[in-house]
């Protein structure tokens, strides 16, 4: 069979991605589970102390990856609801609608791990550097998203205005990701890039990124989990995706 | 028959949105009033210590002038929406985009504009010098207008949604952040004698990028709001 005869659009509509999200669902969570259960693992027990920072250095374990997915997520939203408005695709909103609780998390949790390790390294739970306003902006700018999708009551409408927000804001990306560069900040410069060797020891860059891919994974499995509920809710209407006791009724009239 | 070309139509819609400002000369001075009010409560607030008011001045003054930009921005299209002018202003041959770059200059001229010819007599009130006057009103001057394009955005997105006059401050103000972070810090940088062709380079750059990229997101959004 060749390329020619797959489908290529089969799991664009609701109804047949939402068993395959299913499918899926538990084997995402699996390697979630055992990805960060080993990245944690050699991070907390086997990276060795760093010797400026004592132990207070292992947060990053988790920060840097939160950090990382928080920005990626962004634009995986960004990029779905372009393509959203772009195709006029319904799949895509909800897949826009689905990644941003998660994001916003990562940049919660980002915002907060960065704090706790903050207030032992510089002696302050905060300061108003170019990247931690940045990464702020990012908490608002999801907190944009979802609210503007909730405040429209048209399920197009609020598809389309929120993925026009989430486009508009995308120029924030790279402003957080360059501003250590661009701006004399105090929060240290990349350690970790793709041409240059990293600057730190093996161990530690192992750890960062299981724990990486560890938090990719769970997001797959909770975007799926939502995307799940968004289609059920949406396809209430239809007939595949009634509750059954619903079914039965309508099959009685 | 003849079409009125892009620049014909332009000016009308500036023409049109000034008379009614004209006619309704409340709200323009709503908005200046708030900016003079809001800039006047911090010397009552912090307390009259020059220096500190010097320290403080280009921030206040920042902030006071993002806050009555946002005050005036649910009225952006909110009038013309409501009683369907807005509807048939989307039937117009020209883009739509030629429409929005209108009513946003017309929304500059009513609210942006008197807000930098005051920032001065504000400034002075704040202490600040001569050179360091100049580049206050030389960097809301840049900026201002980038409000209002960023803002045109939000007033559009928020066209008729219930709770649209807060939704907008929520969704507009953490994308008027760098605009102030770069105008506050060339009032700031020239106040301590560093230069401020920095800051303003990238407050004109900021309001090119807007210039060019919100009309297109303005009429899209529109689009959305009215379909």
């Amino acid at each position: 069979m060749g390329l020619a005869h797959i489908n290529w659009f089969k799991y664009s509509s609701p109804q047949a991605f939402y068993p395959l999200a299913g499918r899926l669902t538990p084997w995402c969570a699996a390697a979630a589970i055992l990805l960060i259960g080993v990245g944690l693992y050699i991070g907390l027990f086997v990276a060795p102390t760093d010797f400026q920072q004592g132990q207070s250095y292992r947060i990053i374990f988790v920060h840097v990856p939160a950090a990382w997915m928080s920005m990626f997520l962004y634009v995986a939203m960004a990029l779905w609801a372009g393509l959203g408005l772009g195709l006029n695709a319904r799949p895509s909103f909800m897949m826009a609608q689905a990644i941003a609780p998660t994001g916003a998390l990562f940049t919660f949790l980002a915002l907060v791990t960065g704090a706790m390790w903050g207030k032992p390294t510089w002696g302050a739970w905060w300061v108003w550097d170019a990247r931690l306003t940045s990464e702020l902006i990012l908490l608002f700018l999801y907190g944009g998203v979802m609210l503007l999708r909730t405040s429209i009551d048209d399920s197009r409408r609020a598809d389309r205005a929120s993925a026009l927000f989430a486009l508009v804001g995308v120029v924030n990306v790279p402003i957080i990701y360059f501003s250590v560069r661009w701006w004399n900040t105090l929060h240290q410069g990349a350690s970790v890039s793709m041409t240059a060797a990293p600057k730190m020891a093996a161990t530690m860059l192992t750890a960062m990124l299981v724990m990486t891919l560890g938090f990719w994974m769970y997001s797959t499995a909770v975007i799926l989990v939502r995307m799940r509920c968004v289609i059920l809710e949406r396809e209430r209407q239809s007939s595949w995706g009634m509750p059954q006791s619903h079914r039965d009724a309508v099959e009685v009239h | 028959m003849s079409q009125p070309g892009m620049l014909a139509a332009l000016r009308e819609i500036i023409r049109r949105d000034l008379l009614l400002a004209l006619r309704r000369r409340s709200d323009v001075l709503t908005t200046v009033m708030f900016f003079i009010l809001v800039a006047s409560l911090f010397p009552l607030g912090v307390g009259p210590e020059p220096a500190v008011l010097r320290t403080i001045a280009p921030g206040v003054l920042w902030v006071a002038a993002l806050l009555s930009c946002l005050l005036s921005l649910s009225r952006l299209f909110t009038a013309d929406y409501v009683d369907g002018v807005l509807e048939q202003m989307l039937l117009i041959p020209q883009p739509l985009s030629v429409l929005v770059i209108g009513k946003v200059t017309a929304h500059w001229l009513i609210s942006g504009l008197p807000v930098v010819l005051l920032s001065p007599l504000l400034g002075l009130q704040f202490g600040l010098s001569g050179e360091v006057l100049g580049i206050l009103t030389l960097s809301l001057l840049l900026g201002t207008p980038t409000l209002s394009f960023i803002g045109a955005i939000g007033a559009a997105l928020t066209l008729g949604v219930r709770g649209s006059s807060v939704l907008i401050a929520l969704l507009v103000l953490p994308l008027f952040i760098p605009v102030l972070i770069f105008g506050a810090g060339a009032v700031t940088s020239s106040a301590s004698g560093i230069g401020a062709g920095a800051h303003l380079s990238l407050l004109g750059a900021g309001l090119l990028l807007a210039v060019v990229l919100s009309p297109w997101a303005t009429a899209t959004s529109l689009r959305i709001a009215l379909e």
